[in-house]
């Protein structure tokens, strides 16, 4: 697989460049939007929240930020990748390439995005009177994790959207529910503690919540987040692949 | 040693399995138990190998499992069954404009498909200009590709994929491309890339063509393989016959009767319009005076003495 990585690389790039510049190609403010548009989500959940969850809660804005910020590239690449073998079926129908290659050119895209919105959630914590820590270089770990985990959930999406076509719409439901799920704008302190334990099920909490953990409450998140983090990661890279090996010459007849 | 082997290929599509009716469909039929696949073979059974330096041509009615096959031999589709080997980088031609992005520019574009033919930055930047020369498209560079008019688009197709030098290349209705000036040009393109040792296969409807390019050629009939043969002459000659009398043949012996047949109605509607010519001119001659008539007569004779 690394072999033929390397000799699809030129196109790994093209398709990157384009995935990139197609995003933005006829809005008026271009890439301003990728920092603007999670700035704007922002200001709306902590003008709607504040009151209710934020009050004696110190950083408020910036708890807020680390689930959007997590959640929304989450969103983002899991959506694109799932669209990135339907949308270009004109492509793998007629050429033979390997099919991966579409999801994870989609997937640098958003991850450029998001590195962006790293830099502006690194200024806001600045403005909100939290320094820079040694501890903060420990965040590349859930960032790496978050990658691969999108890119499994993208192949395995892919590959169903391909045969159902529902699959885009019972998605947005499902993000939809995971997004109350992952504790973005409340603190789980308030439930009881088995329930807490519950939301360690859900992936995209557990990355949300390394982020806190370093730079909320300025710790050195457990053995056991790590842990959880990693073999998410794993897991679901693992199922992504086997998905594609099983079905990835099938692709085009269902295209 | 072969360059192109197909051994027993059959395709077979699915129809009615959830692709086509969707997941509540699917659901719905498999509870009350009337939920059924057709199958249907695009391809049964087809085998053929090509040398190096060999042009196959197709040959076909719509529907015969042509681009099914092409799809094969260039990797996007494994066969149900049946095996294919091809060595070396395969650029194959089906349906030009196909894959091609709108919104990029004729550059971006090119390096894109470039990159999907399996070559390398270094080795694009070296042929932009000449695919750019080529297709004509230099004071194009930065359009977008959805301004061009559809000609361009397959103009840019063409090149990129001749000038690539390929060692297989695979042509599915495509050597009528552009105007004119650039079909002659593209023609002859095609001869020099044929003549320098690179197998091909050309899907094409029209005999003449298959004709001059190709040195083997295989007949496929609703998925069936009628035959492969090197007898390109005879076997076009028989399809020719086929498309009027709708018979197919059952052997070898029957591919040059039908060949024969098709000779001989050829060299009837000849004689007819030999006829026809004639007595066009018999009537022509009728009506003349006999002073021209006259005239008629010396100029023949002068003729006849030269």
């Amino acid at each position: 697989m690394f072999n033929s990585f390397k000799q699809h690389m030129f196109l790994f790039e093209e398709l990157t460049k384009r995935d990139f510049k197609k995003k933005y190609k006829r809005s008026v403010l271009g890439m301003g939007w990728s920092i603007l548009s999670p700035l704007l989500q922002l200001l709306v959940l902590s003008l709607v929240f504040k009151h209710f969850f934020g009050r004696n809660m110190e950083h408020y804005t910036i708890y807020l930020f680390c689930g959007n910020l997590l959640y929304g590239y989450f969103k983002e690449a899991t959506k694109g990748g799932m669209n990135s073998l339907v949308m270009n079926k004109a492509i793998i129908t007629k050429i033979n390439v390997p099919k991966y290659i579409f999801l994870l050119s989609k997937n640098i895209s958003s991850l450029i995005n998001f590195l962006i919105n790293i830099g502006v959630f690194f200024v806001f914590c600045l403005v909100d009177g939290i320094c820079f820590k040694w501890s903060f270089t420990l965040l590349i770990i859930p960032v790496v994790c978050l990658v691969i985990f999108n890119i499994g959930v993208g192949m395995i999406l892919s590959a169903f959207y391909c045969v159902f076509k529902d699959v885009s719409y019972l998605y947005d439901i499902f993000t939809m529910l995971l997004m109350y799920m992952s504790a973005i704008f409340y603190t789980v302190d308030i439930l009881p503690l088995n329930l807490q334990n519950c939301f360690y099920l859900n992936p995209v909490f557990c990355f949300i919540k390394y982020f806190r953990v370093i730079v909320v409450d300025g710790m050195i998140p457990s053995l056991g987040l790590h842990a959880l983090c990693i073999g998410y990661a794993a897991l679901l890279l693992i199922l992504g692949c086997i998905t594609y090996k099983k079905m990835g010459h099938k692709f085009v007849y269902y295209l | 040693m072969s360059v192109i082997k197909v051994d027993d290929v059959s395709i077979r599509y699915m129809r009615g399995d959830f692709r086509d009716i969707g997941i509540k469909d699917y659901v719905i039929k498999k509870l009350k138990g009337n939920y059924k696949i057709t199958e249907f073979w695009a391809d049964r059974h087809v085998s053929f190998t090509l040398e190096k330096g060999d042009m196959l041509g197709i040959i076909g009615t719509n529907g015969a499992g042509k681009s099914t096959l092409l799809k094969c031999i260039s990797g996007v589709m494994r066969p149900t069954e049946g095996s294919v080997e091809v060595e070396g980088n395969v650029a194959a031609l089906l349906e030009l404009a196909s894959g091609f992005d709108g919104e990029l520019t004729v550059y971006e574009n090119t390096y894109l498909r470039g990159a999907m033919l399996g070559y390398t930055r270094e080795f694009m930047d070296s042929m932009y200009d000449k695919i750019i020369a080529f297709a004509e498209l230099e004071d194009f560079q930065d359009r977008p590709f959805k301004q061009l008019s559809s000609g361009m688009k397959s103009r840019l197709a063409f090149s990129i994929a001749c000038l690539v030098n390929p060692d297989v290349i695979i042509l599915d209705e495509v050597l009528s491309v552009g105007d004119g000036g650039f079909k002659e040009k593209s023609g002859n393109k095609m001869k020099e890339v044929l003549s320098g040792g690179v197998t091909g296969i050309l899907v094409s409807h029209t005999m003449k063509q298959v004709r001059e390019l190709c040195n083997k050629v295989l007949w496929l009939n609703k998925g069936q393989q009628i035959c492969f043969s090197d007898d390109v002459e005879a076997v076009t000659k028989a399809y020719e016959e086929f498309l009027i009398t709708k018979k197919l043949p059952s052997s070898i012996e029957d591919i040059e009767d039908l060949a024969k047949k098709n000779d001989v109605r050829v060299a009837r509607i000849q004689n007819r319009k030999k006829k026809l010519e004639q007595e066009k001119l018999f009537k022509l001659v009728e009506t003349l005076d006999d002073a021209s008539l006259q005239s008629l007569h010396e100029l023949v004779e002068e003729h006849m003495q030269k």
